[in-house]
């Protein structure tokens, strides 16, 4: 468990300086970082070497970030194990995201002030300075503490104390079934009782993942994307958005890119209008890079806005923007109704499909209130409530999260393969106790309580 | 004025469950032993239940025999019945059970107490302890007898200030009215061993003629062979059934209706009782909307008419138990033999104890079974074994014996007992194992025969054919992976007729067996057959293969254990000198002086940081020591 792992943080003070940094130590440092990163083969650079690239997200081949990543090899490190720092220059949402990967690729999050304690044990810091250690230990684990019960929901804990009740109960009534074979007050539980409470489990689970990827999105913003030919109103729109919605302009230089990101809040909905600096100069990005790249690069868009001239009729320019947004979220803006209508709107409609087509005049100011009101109903779709989109945001508790779901599908492969229940029991324990490191509770004896109350047992 | 009776090496006082293995062991060990009992006739008694096992239970059976224990093969010699149990289960769960001839258990321990080289018993009451400076160095018994030690085992079971319950009827007795320890109990105290009240209790025994078994459900031992010792090769085949009934609304309001002329229920500061064994008045109260509860009927023996009547243990005034048993079909005529009774007891709190079972407060003197708040024969003989072997190698001079929680069952409940403590008399439960997978009826030779083989209770015989059996397991796995079959007709019939699906290409019979509709017997069919092999080690293989992804799954959770255990936490430790713990975790650390981090890491209200700091300060004095 301890001094074998490899273990991560983000080791820059959070919500302060442009750049953050994540640290890697332990053994697998070097080739968790090689697996994400795009540039150098970072087994192959020298020790104390710092390295230009982009860390790419294995599972969605996304780039999370552009970044800057500093190879320190055992021993001459702060830990004395191998070291690789990533400097991330995206703000606090990208520095998350990298934390993200790099714990998915099997990195654990450091425990506070785990990094020291390990250049403790492994001789870097001297006799004098171990009762400092231990007060950084201590100072650390209060604040951590207190910092995670603030970012602990209400309604995030009382869900979960939820499904691991749930989950006990199941186990309960196995271990029932184990302890007492002779106990005939509950049927004996069954392969089919076991998949369907896994089953429902596992999609509360799953839920509250996706409803982290939303929460995610309130914070980050929903990367939005403009495209259409030149000269369409895409300036405009931009414009219009920005200021029917007192956009907040950040300036984050980056020592790569200067990119000037606008966020705008529409009815409730945060959008980031990405790669403005593109939009603005009206250049083309399907025109310019083709319909395959294209796509890879609006993939990463959350939400499209593909603007159309009214006044026009459609182009093959336009149907190659259809066909680059085929599969994701978007909406079709038909500018200029002020002018002489070229554009067929049928034909619109039947490459739009169900997105919904929006016509306005920007010019006049027309139809913005319905473009806003689509933008709002294809992010509240579905059975999130927008207060629930704070629910998770914690990344410790998601990467619990994903162990617990992980667990589950475990048990979930098991009860496919038929094996014993006391055996499928197994990995449905474990996601009980992941859901409990959420809560902070990992108390053991739970179990032996539940199975007291829950069943009369006795000679 | 006491005279000087005799010197010996280990002194054990009690004969129950855990003084047989504890003086056994001794013995066996080298080391010159004597048993002191309150009662000849009551060796290795079973006042309670009659019968031995069980889920968790009975795997500590194994593991006791596996470590050159005598449990086993005495309950393979007397029992009226036994089963295999959790069979639809995985093997990780399945444990057997035996019902005991009680009278036959108890002469035929006798025996082999008797028999046993370097071992005297003798009927003595113990008063008090010879303690100086901190070491126990003998008792002294009601007689005045001096017998001097170089460690002393107290098995005192339920005796220590044992008072029976039942109704507004009270005294102090032993269990079965045996007479009660009084004055070793307050001697304990004296010296400064902090004590706690428990309680347990057991039902009527009801008359076998006066019961009509045509209104109740026959529960038949197994068919099939079985023994709890892996040297028992002779079975008895001459089984007893055991009969099923039930409590009926008529009980339930019985017990209602004299709720309140109940022991335990009269409003009385009482002892604590066990939430896994609770009276059937407890169950009609917290359960109330249950309708029926069962009662099985378990004879007590071949020679006897007693019939214990399990699940009605209460402490109930007599006439209100002849009542309720007159509700209860089959027995409306069943005459009470004995009535049920509770029985309160004193206990060490258990954390005052080493791992070793060596109390920390007075060196050379050890506790084992439900002296220790335990209950439960098998989690008793489970202590008195690691007692005996580490009395004697304490005497022997050597370092103590401690099973960690992935070896054995006995390793989970010594650890949860000297760990965390108990607040109730503490059952083994397969829930309480982490590593249930890997701690199974039928490894426990391959876990634990090493051990005893070097502690010297496993002989050169027993050993040379346990290595034996180890050597053919290997080789028959290392077999089956380099067997390669083709999707014959006769492999597609086999696979048919054993419900799996038929095989697409070819593939390693190693493979194949992990299938679960697939056993070693299935496999056997299709491959060159191996004679060399016996049904245990068939038996093995198969599990070992079947299950081999989780088996290393845990062994690899067990890896990660083993490596806190091993940083052991320096006996002269002081907590008040490290900054930064926690009160509640110094204060806990203070009290339990855990061994090592792992198990300090155990202790409820030890959090991870206090582990941090306590490493940082460990590894702090080794730097230091290092430096001189």
């Amino acid at each position: 468990m301890m001094e074998t792992d490899t273990i991560t943080a983000i080791s820059t003070p959070i919500g302060e300086g442009a750049i953050a940094i994540v640290r890697l130590s332990g053994p697998e440092a070097i080739s968790i970082a090689a697996t994400i990163f795009t540039g150098k083969n970072l087994h192959e650079v020298e020790s104390h070497t710092i390295h230009y690239g982009k860390i790419i997200d294995p599972e969605s081949e996304e780039v999370a970030d552009e970044v800057m990543v500093s190879v320190m090899r055992a021993p001459k490190t702060f830990t004395r194990e191998d070291v690789v720092e990533i400097n991330c220059h995206g703000g606090m949402v990208a520095v998350n995201r990298v934390l993200q990967i790099v714990l998915d690729q099997g990195a654990r999050i450091a425990e506070p002030g785990e990094f020291t304690k390990r250049a403790f044990l492994n001789g870097r810091i001297d006799l004098s300075q171990a009762e400092a250690v231990m007060d950084l230990i201590r100072a650390k684990t209060d604040k951590a503490m207190n910092v995670a019960l603030k970012q602990m929901d209400g309604r995030l804990s009382s869900l979960i104390q939820r499904l691991r009740q749930d989950l006990l109960e199941t186990v309960a009534h196995v271990e029932v079934n184990i302890d007492y074979p002779e106990y005939d007050d509950v049927e004996e539980m069954s392969h089919e009782m076991m998949r369907k409470k896994t089953k429902e489990v596992h999609e509360e689970i799953q839920k509250l993942l996706s409803v982290a990827k939303q929460g995610k999105i309130l914070r980050e913003g929903l990367a939005t994307a403009i495209i259409g030919r030149p000269n369409v109103g895409k300036s405009s729109l931009m414009n219009t958005l920005v200021q029917e919605n007192k956009a907040i302009v950040t300036d984050i230089p980056g020592t790569t890119r200067d990119i000037i990101e606008e966020y705008v809040n529409v009815k409730g909905v945060p959008l980031r209008l990405v790669d403005t600096a593109g939009i603005r100069e009206t250049e083309d990005i399907v025109e310019k890079i083709g319909v395959e790249r294209s796509r890879k690069v609006l993939k990463e868009s959350d939400l499209i806005l593909l603007v159309l001239n009214y006044n026009e009729p459609l182009s093959d320019e336009d149907r190659n923007l259809f066909e680059a947004v085929k599969g994701l979220e978007y909406i079709v803006i038909v500018n200029k109704t002020d002018l002489e209508q070229k554009l067929n709107m049928d034909e619109v409609r039947e490459l739009a499909g169900e997105k919904p087509v929006i016509a306005t005049s920007l010019v006049r100011e027309e139809g913005v209130e319905q473009l806003e009101e689509a933008i709002r109903n294809i992010f509240f779709a579905g059975e999130i409530e927008s207060g629930d989109l704070t629910y998770v945001s914690n990344v410790r508790h998601i990467q619990l999260l994903k162990k617990a779901a992980k667990a589950l599908e475990d048990a979930m492969e098991a009860i496919e393969l038929g094996m014993p229940l006391d055996v499928i029991q197994i990995d449905v324990t474990r996601t009980w106790e992941f859901l409990g490191e959420i809560i902070g509770d990992t108390a053991s004896d739970a179990l032996i309580d539940q199975l007291f109350s829950q069943f009369c047992l006795g000679k | 004025m006491t005279y000087n009776a005799g010197q010996y090496d280990v002194i054990v006082i009690g004969a129950g469950h855990a003084g047989v293995e504890a003086g056994v062991a001794a013995a066996r060990m080298g080391a010159k032993t004597l048993m002191l009992t309150l009662n000849l006739d009551t060796i290795a008694y079973m006042p309670c239940n009659p019968s031995i096992g069980g889920p968790a239970k009975g795997i500590v059976v194994r593991e006791v025999d596996a470590l050159g224990g005598v449990m086993a093969k005495v309950i393979d010699k007397t029992y009226i019945q036994m089963r295999m149990l959790n069979t639809r289960k995985g093997p990780a769960v399945q444990a057997l059970r035996a019902q005991a001839d009680k009278a036959l258990y108890s002469n035929e321990m006798k025996k082999v107490i008797e028999n046993e080289e370097n071992l005297t018993i003798r009927q003595a009451m113990v008063e008090k302890l010879i303690v100086e400076d901190g070491v126990c160095k003998g008792v002294i018994t009601e007689t005045h007898a001096a017998y001097y030690g170089k460690a002393v085992i107290i098995t005192t079971g339920t005796y220590l200030r044992g008072k029976i319950l039942m109704g507004d009827l009270e005294y102090e007795s032993g269990p079965n009215n045996q007479r009660p320890s009084i004055n070793l109990s307050k001697n304990l105290e004296e010296l400064g061993i902090q004590l706690v009240r428990f309680k347990t209790g057991t039902p009527p025994r009801v008359k076998s003629q006066t019961i009509d078994y045509s209104k109740t459900e026959i529960q038949p031992g197994d068919e099939e062979a079985r023994a709890f010792s892996y040297e028992t090769t002779e079975f008895i085949t001459d089984q007893i059934p055991c009969w099923l009934t039930y409590t009926n609304e008529t009980t339930h309001q019985v017990i209602n209706d004299n709720l309140g002329l109940s022991a335990m229920y009269s409003g009385m500061k009482r002892g604590t009782g066990p939430r896994y064994c609770p009276s059937i008045e407890d169950k009609i109260v917290r359960f109330h909307d249950k309708p029926r509860h069962q009662i099985f009927l378990e004879p007590e023996g071949r020679n006897t008419e007693e019939v214990y009547v399990q699940g009605l243990s209460t402490s109930l005034p007599e006439s209100v138990q002849h009542e309720m048993i007159k509700s209860i079909p089959g027995l409306e005529n069943a005459e009470i033999m004995r009535p049920g009774y509770a029985i309160e007891y004193d206990a060490v709190v258990p954390t005052q104890l080493w791992p070793s079972l060596e109390l920390k407060k007075i060196s050379g003197l050890f506790t084992a079974g439900q002296i220790n708040g335990t209950s439960g024969y098998e989690e008793a003989a489970g202590q008195g074994i690691m007692a005996g072997i580490n009395a004697a190698r304490k005497v022997q001079g050597k370092e103590p014996i401690i099973l960690d929680r992935s070896q054995a069952y006995i390793g989970v409940l010594i650890d949860d007992l000297v760990t965390k403590g108990t607040n109730e008399p503490y059952r083994l439960l397969t829930s309480r194992a982490e590593y249930r997978l890997l701690l199974r009826h039928d490894n426990a030779d391959l876990r634990l025969t090493e051990i005893g083989y070097e502690v010297g209770l496993i002989n050169e015989e027993r050993y040379r054919r346990f290595t034996e059996k180890k050597h053919l397991i290997e080789e028959e796995k290392r077999r089956l992976n380099k067997i390669v079959i083709k999707p014959t007709e006769e492999v597609q019939q086999m696979l048919n007729e054993a419900g799996a699906s038929p095989l697409k290409e070819a593939i390693k019979v190693y493979d194949l067996l992990k299938r679960p509709e697939l056993g070693y017997a299935d496999i056997e069919k299709i491959i060159e057959k191996n004679d060399a092999l016996t049904d245990e080690v068939k038996e093995q293989v198969e599990i070992q293969v079947k299950y081999e992804g989780y088996i290393k799954k845990a062994k690899e959770q067990v890896e990660r254990m083993l490596k806190m255990e091993d940083k052991k936490i320096p006996e002269d430790i002081d907590y008040d000198a490290i900054p930064g713990l926690a009160t509640e975790a110094r204060e806990k650390l203070k009290k339990i002086r855990p061994l090592s981090v792992g198990q300090a890491s155990r202790i409820s209200g030890v959090n991870p940081a206090d582990i941090s700091i306590l490493l940082v300060y460990i590894e702090q004095g080794n730097i230091a020591r290092t430096a001189n």
